[in-house]
């Protein structure tokens, strides 16, 4: 019963792909794999949404949407048609066909970033042997279609826009791969699949095996997370599209379905990070005790999903918004040197694991504490900008 | 399926973007063409089961290189239209001259090398266990070496970046009285 619970996706689609005929079915099999994937994140996208509005407006003390439908919760389904609708506009003096491509060229490889996500036992769309590899080599991609947004609208505020994205979006991929490498060391492999069968088991019985209870995965993850929330241009990192000074950075002269399309591109990029972290850190679909492990592995794994979501969407309304100087210094001065100082506890924390007294596990949990705390500390301090000297203005007066 | 069913559209979009990116008017359109020609090559590379080297080249050349091109033509003001007043100069006959002589000394080795006339190995696959294998024993002082240039050229890329303040020189005669460093200067 449980067996079946738990492998009731994959079933289904063995059950499906079988009523194909013969000659069909690879190609049954991945074109059910695929729409299944498109309706579940298309349907995440639409949910979020609606959710991320009422959560910001209970957090900032008024009503979210609550006009359509019970309880507004009808509003992405308005919000979609009247993006559907609405005029498409292009600017006269911009590159058209750039123009066209930029949203397609944003929004697509996302969608094949989900490919090598396991998000049940069994459930990936493809086991590669370099699956974290084609995640970010894939996601590397979009940088170059917010620089075609930004170019090919031919506004100044679009190209600076899209110069800021793109100087973010490099600076934060640095820490974002650097927090993913002491995982990929210690399962020894760059297949999302091993990696989660790494974090299976517990420790002295009672313990999960994942990567965040470690000292490295806990610094791992907090890096990753932040980093996150950066690739995906999510506030507090969201300056490419300030709207106070920029009007809306890449996005100015994009309307109608187009805007929608990037909308939709900028969701799905964060759904692929929070599900790659939840993968890598929190242990996949596995669950957090032996006494739970009845439940099917696609929910605790859709479980650690929303929580992550949840989070974001609650730093977003929590911290207000960096400034580029602020925002590149975070990356390069605090960022990445914690993600190296982060390999090395991590390859401490590997060599230690041969260590068989007792008290073994709180003193390879000191070590790393000993390196991570003060380095965090002391990086975090160096941060901090002193008070600049008093201005001497020459011409402006 | 058949790997000519992949393999010729692919060579075919690739040499069209490649083409693109010499023929195009525009420098940012050439640049954006190179990334397709990029992208082009690392599908080839997967459809020959090089999954490690087609992922690789995604990242590194559509990820970074195009990056770099295309700011780098940003900030030269290339951009700003055509810049090409004809398209035939003198210059052409030198560059053929170069081009036809390089063509020579990439082509004749491999045509003359004997492993040409070996046959084809059935189509190999190379795990990413073996490939990191491989580059942290036999290949380790290559891979050093290679991270100990890039670190140079870091550290050579922060050095140029850094902030040109110098030290403001003393006045090379201490006697005569200094100016006092004004508050405000005149409104003008």
């Amino acid at each position: 019963m449980a067996y079946t619970a738990d492998q009731l996706f994959v079933i289904l689609q063995h059950r499906l792909v079988a009523m194909a005929p013969a000659g069909a079915r690879p190609l049954v099999a991945m074109l059910l794999i695929i729409a299944a994937l498109m309706a579940l994140f298309g349907t995440c996208f639409a949910l979020t949404t609606i959710l991320e509005r009422k959560i910001l407006g209970r957090m900032q003390n008024r009503y979210g949407p609550n006009r359509v439908g019970p309880c507004g919760l009808l509003q992405p389904m308005a919000d979609g048609l009247k993006m559907l609708i609405k005029e498409d506009l292009v600017p006269f003096s911009a590159d058209k066909v750039l123009h066209f491509l930029a949203p397609l060229a944003l929004t697509v490889p996302i969608w094949l970033s989900f490919a090598v996500l396991p998000f049940g036992r069994n459930m990936n769309a493809i086991d590669l042997d370099a699956g974290i590899l084609f995640f970010f080599a894939i996601g590397s991609a979009s940088e170059l279609a917010v620089f075609m947004a930004g170019w090919s609208s031919q506004n100044k505020y679009s190209l600076l826009g899209a110069m800021r994205a793109i100087a973010q979006m490099i600076s934060y991929e640095v820490p974002l791969v650097l927090a993913t490498v002491p995982v990929l060391m210690l399962a020894g492999s760059l297949s999302l699949t091993d990696i989660v069968q790494a974090q299976a088991g517990y420790a002295g019985g009672w313990l999960p095996r994942w990567n965040v209870l470690t000292p490295w995965g806990l610094a791992g993850f907090g890096l990753f997370l932040i980093a996150a929330t950066a690739e995906s241009n999510r506030s507090p990192f969201d300056l490419p599209e300030g709207e106070s000074e920029l009007i809306a950075g890449f996005l100015t002269e994009y309307s109608g379905f187009k805007y929608a399309l990037f909308f939709l591109g900028e969701y799905l990029g964060l759904f692929a990070v929070t599900g790659l972290a939840v993968t890598l850190f929190l242990g996949g679909w596995q669950a957090p005790f032996k006494f739970l492990e009845w439940v099917p592995s696609w929910m605790w794994f859709a479980a650690k999903f929303g929580s992550l979501i949840f989070l974001f969407i609650w730093v977003r309304a929590t911290l207000p918004r960096l400034r580029l100087d602020q925002l590149l210094n975070f990356a390069w001065k605090f960022l990445v040197p914690l993600a190296l100082i982060n390999l090395l506890v991590a390859a401490l924390w590997h060599f230690s694991g041969v260590w068989q007294f007792t008290g073994a596990l709180e003193l390879r949990w000191l070590m790393g504490a000993v390196i991570l705390a003060p380095s965090y500390v002391l990086l975090g301090r160096a941060l901090v900008t002193r008070p600049e000297p008093p201005r001497h203005y020459s011409y402006a007066l | 399926m058949p790997s000519e069913l992949v393999f010729y559209p692919l060579a075919a979009l690739t040499l069209a973007a490649a083409i693109g990116a010499m023929a195009l008017r525009n420098l940012v359109h050439c640049a954006l063409s190179a990334a397709a020609a990029f992208t082009g090559l690392a599908l080839i590379y997967l459809d020959l089961n090089a999954e490690f080297v087609g992922f690789a080249q995604v990242l590194v050349y559509v990820g970074a290189v195009a990056i770099l091109i295309v700011f780098t033509v940003l900030l030269t003001r290339g951009a700003d239209g055509p810049w090409r007043a004809s398209a035939f100069s003198p210059g052409w006959v030198t560059g053929l001259a170069i081009t036809g002589l390089l063509l020579a000394c990439l082509v004749l080795p491999v045509l003359m090398s004997p492993s040409l006339k070996r046959l084809a190995p059935p189509s190999a696959t190379a795990p990413v266990a073996d490939i990191g294998r491989q580059l942290m024993t036999r290949y380790a002082l290559p891979l050093e070496t290679a991270g100990l240039l890039l670190t140079a050229a870091l550290v050579g890329a922060v050095i140029i970046a850094l902030d040109e303040t110098r030290p403001v020189p003393p006045p090379a005669d201490q006697s005569l009285p200094r100016r006092k460093p004004q508050l405000e200067e005149s409104p003008r």
